[in-house]
């Protein structure tokens, strides 16, 4: 592809070698890119000697590449919008914006995104948000948050109702932004154990998968090659924290309509999952299980039998009661036709994930990008066609089967060796960039490590998948009734703070 | 009718009998044992901690910033530092987390301690509003699970509500972000007085792993005290429950 420097997952290249563009040049080809059928996986900046230098990342899902070009930038340059075009970039535009001050005209949608500390505008304020607004004489407003009525983290919900029926939800974010990525590019070069930790707390609730996308792109750049036992090990981990949030899910989704036995016994499933979790590495959410070069937590025989014994009742149990909660009628009459995203929307605002995948978009990095156990062993996304509730709600069961699945494959199979890193002490190649992906439970995890000419990491970039997938909630919600809120936002089970960064 | 009769008597009992007297399995990491005596003073630990909580000279762990992650445990060349499976770690002054060399060993709050209004005005009945301030969503999720069919919290009369108004304390989680600040201040507010103020976590503790971002705004800590300190990466349930059962007083009349 003339213009593009093409790479893969998990795979370190020389900044010099991505083409350079000017910025509305770069702009026009990721369009047509796009309308051909690529996706535009990442879009950021990073700045450097006083100037700015935008990077994009285009994804070829059907084969396994991805492709990487560069535009240079004066800080306020302006250029045409790509989300004119391409609906799903607008978020990488309005984060250009927000941070670096680049200016997409046309841009339909150039709202802040999380108020970073380190903003171009510091005159933004939470306060000063744009809502958009109806008039009418029937439309009343509905603010709800950021501090939510239960347990959960902070986020602003605007509702523009008539009567019951939302028109128009719009989530303002940005109460969780911690600076993440800064702590990650502290330091002049990272230090044994790196930053593992650091990226477990990206998103607790995906520790493993973003603590596995930092290891990704860290060994891309230092060649760390894990060894297959560490690989099927992290695959495990992985797997079962898949299984233990949807588990978590399936029970959240059960509260809330009321099937008070499905909330108690997924409930309950979940904390055998997690608490095999511990019983592998300490923690119950896999904390310290992964390390950098391997994992720091291997698998013994007991271990193993303990593991494929917890997960198998689990299942067992989990179908029984799957069977009579999707077939109650009480149940489905809730779930069904509720918080439709259609195939069409799920494609154009870039949708990733089991939320894509529910409204029959294939997108699996597992399938798609393969790494890991997953290069050997090849996995076939699950889909579900209708785009509701109950989509996400089911998807999640057959999900659950199918991790279940790679845990059985790979621990019966489990490679003789080390897996434990041994490696610790190393210095990152200067000028260099690495994008590392991974299919955490929620769909896509992107981390991007850019080094400096010292090998210092000038720019460290996390996309998680909640990035793409709050516009699809709020999506879900339109011409819904306001109450089924609750039950759309539980179907996405949305990561704050993986968003907020 | 049958099908949901069968589910229930499959799935039996799942609850935790007696989480005041349960333990915590391993290789579960809580409380740290540091000996001194085997210490080489090698420093080891201090480069791996990602939370600056250790020392070596003293050898010491410092409980609010620990986030129980044991890199420590894994440097350490000389065997001196080793994480037991004791979970009950929550304190009433910041001062009784630091474990360690030199500082008196770090007891369990003493029965006195307990203040006599919180026993009188809560010992009964807690209702708590929780704020997550840039909290991960992993203390959020094992404060959530303080209240699944495993733990029961309310089983003890402690719960969390979803207004302020209606509670009588708050539970902060995460390092509290410059963007969560005002929200958090204002729920505080809203709490009708005599209230608790909780902390929970390393993060809300003392900023965790997230302490030198310029991203936190910890004002609200310097403005009000905080009655008990829970630590944790994330807190586990059974260590919240233990100490806010300890704060109310309720704990020894249970035991």
């Amino acid at each position: 592809m003339k213009g593009w420097l093409a790479t893969r997952n998990n795979r370190s290249e020389a900044r010099a070698d991505a083409p350079a563009w000017t910025l509305p040049d770069l702009a026009a080809e990721i369009v047509r890119r796009c309308q051909e059928g690529l996706r535009l996986a990442a879009m950021f900046g990073v700045p450097e000697g006083g100037r700015l230098i935008v990077y994009a990342i285009l994804a070829d899902d059907t084969a396994a590449r991805l492709w990487i070009a560069a535009a240079a930038a004066a800080t306020g340059a302006a250029y045409p919008a790509i989300t004119r075009e391409v609906p799903a970039a607008h978020v990488f535009e309005r984060e250009l914006w927000e941070e670096h001050g680049l200016i997409p005209e046309g841009h339909p949608w150039l709202k802040p995104v999380r108020y970073p500390h380190d903003r171009a505008d510091r005159t933004q304020t939470m306060a000063g948000y744009p809502f958009f607004a109806m008039a009418g004489e029937e439309v009343h407003e509905v603010a709800v948050g950021p501090v939510h009525a239960g347990v959960i983290e902070p986020g602003h919900f605007r509702f523009q109702c008539a009567g019951e029926d939302v028109h128009h939800l719009e989530i303002q974010l940005g109460y969780q932004h911690r600076g993440v990525e800064r702590l990650l590019e502290r330091d002049a070069v990272p230090a044994h154990p790196f930053r593992n930790r650091l990226a477990e707390s990206i998103a607790g609730d995906t520790a493993v998968g973003h603590n596995l996308a930092y290891c990704g792109a860290m060994e891309a750049l230092l060649g760390l090659e894990p060894t297959p036992r560490a690989r099927s090990v992290r695959d495990v981990a992985l797997e079962m924290e898949r299984m233990a949030v949807h588990m978590g899910d399936l029970a959240a989704i059960a509260n809330d309509v009321a099937y008070l036995t499905g909330n108690a016994v997924f409930g309950a499933l979940r904390t055998r999952v997690i608490n095999s979790s511990l019983a592998a590495c300490g923690s119950r959410f896999g904390r310290g299980w992964i390390q950098t070069g391997g994992v720091r937590s291997d698998v013994d025989d007991a271990l193993r039998s303990l593991i494929l014994k917890n997960l198998g009742d689990v299942w067992s149990e989990a179908e029984g009661m799957a069977e009579k909660f999707f077939s109650s009628a009480s149940v489905l009459s809730r779930l069904e036709k509720t918080g439709i995203v259609d195939q069409a929307s799920a494609e154009s605002v870039g949708l990733v994930g089991m939320a894509a995948r529910a409204s029959g978009v294939p997108r699996d990095v597992r399938a798609d990008h393969p790494w890991g156990g997953y290069a050997d062993v090849p996995l076939r996304p699950v889909t579900q066609d209708s785009g509701d509730v109950l989509a996400r709600a089911f998807i999640r069961y057959l999900e659950i089967r199918q991790s279940l699945e790679v845990i059985r494959q790979r621990l019966e199979d489990l490679p003789d060796g080390a897996a434990r890193s041994t490696s610790t002490h190393a210095t990152l190649p200067p000028d260099r960039l690495a994008v590392s992906l991974v299919e955490g439970w929620r769909g896509e995890i992107l981390h991007v490590v850019v080094t400096g000419g010292d090998g210092r990491v000038i720019r460290y970039r996390v996309k998680d998948p909640s990035v793409h997938n709050w516009f699809g909630l709020a999506l879900a919600v339109r011409h819904n009734g306001i109450s089924d809120f609750p039950l759309c936002n539980k179907s996405f089970n949305l990561s704050y703070c993986g968003h907020d960064l | 009718m049958f099908d949901l009769l069968k589910i229930r008597r499959r799935h039996g009992w799942t609850f935790v009998p007696d989480p005041l007297r349960a333990s915590v399995i391993p290789p579960f990491r809580g409380r740290p044992e540091l000996r001194p005596d085997l210490c080489t003073r090698c420093r080891r630990c201090e480069g791996v901690c990602p939370a600056a909580a250790i020392t070596a000279e003293p050898l010491r762990i410092d409980l609010g910033r620990c986030i129980l992650c044991g890199d420590c445990q894994e440097a350490c060349p000389a065997g001196a530092i080793e994480f037991t499976t004791e979970h009950r770690l929550a304190a009433f002054g910041r001062e009784a987390l630091i474990t360690g060399e030199g500082v008196a060993a770090a007891a369990e709050p003493a029965a006195d301690a307990i203040r006599a209004d919180i026993r009188r005005l809560f010992g009964r009945s807690l209702k708590l509003r929780q704020v997550s301030a840039g909290g991960c969503n992993g203390c959020e999720m094992e404060l959530g699970a303080c209240g699944n069919v495993n733990f029961d919290m309310g089983r003890y009369g402690v719960e969390f509500v979803a207004s302020p108004r209606h509670a009588d304390g708050v539970v902060v989680t995460g390092p509290v972000s410059e963007n969560m600040a005002a929200a958090l201040e204002d729920t505080w507010r809203a709490v009708p007085a005599p209230r608790l103020l909780i902390a929970v976590g390393s993060c809300a503790i003392s900023g965790g792993v997230f302490a030198p971002s310029p991203a936190l705004r910890r004002g609200f800590f310097d403005g009000h005290a905080v009655d008990l300190y829970v630590p944790g990466c994330p807190t586990h349930p059974l260590t919240f429950i233990d100490g806010v059962m300890r704060l109310i007083g309720a704990h020894s009349a249970q035991l």
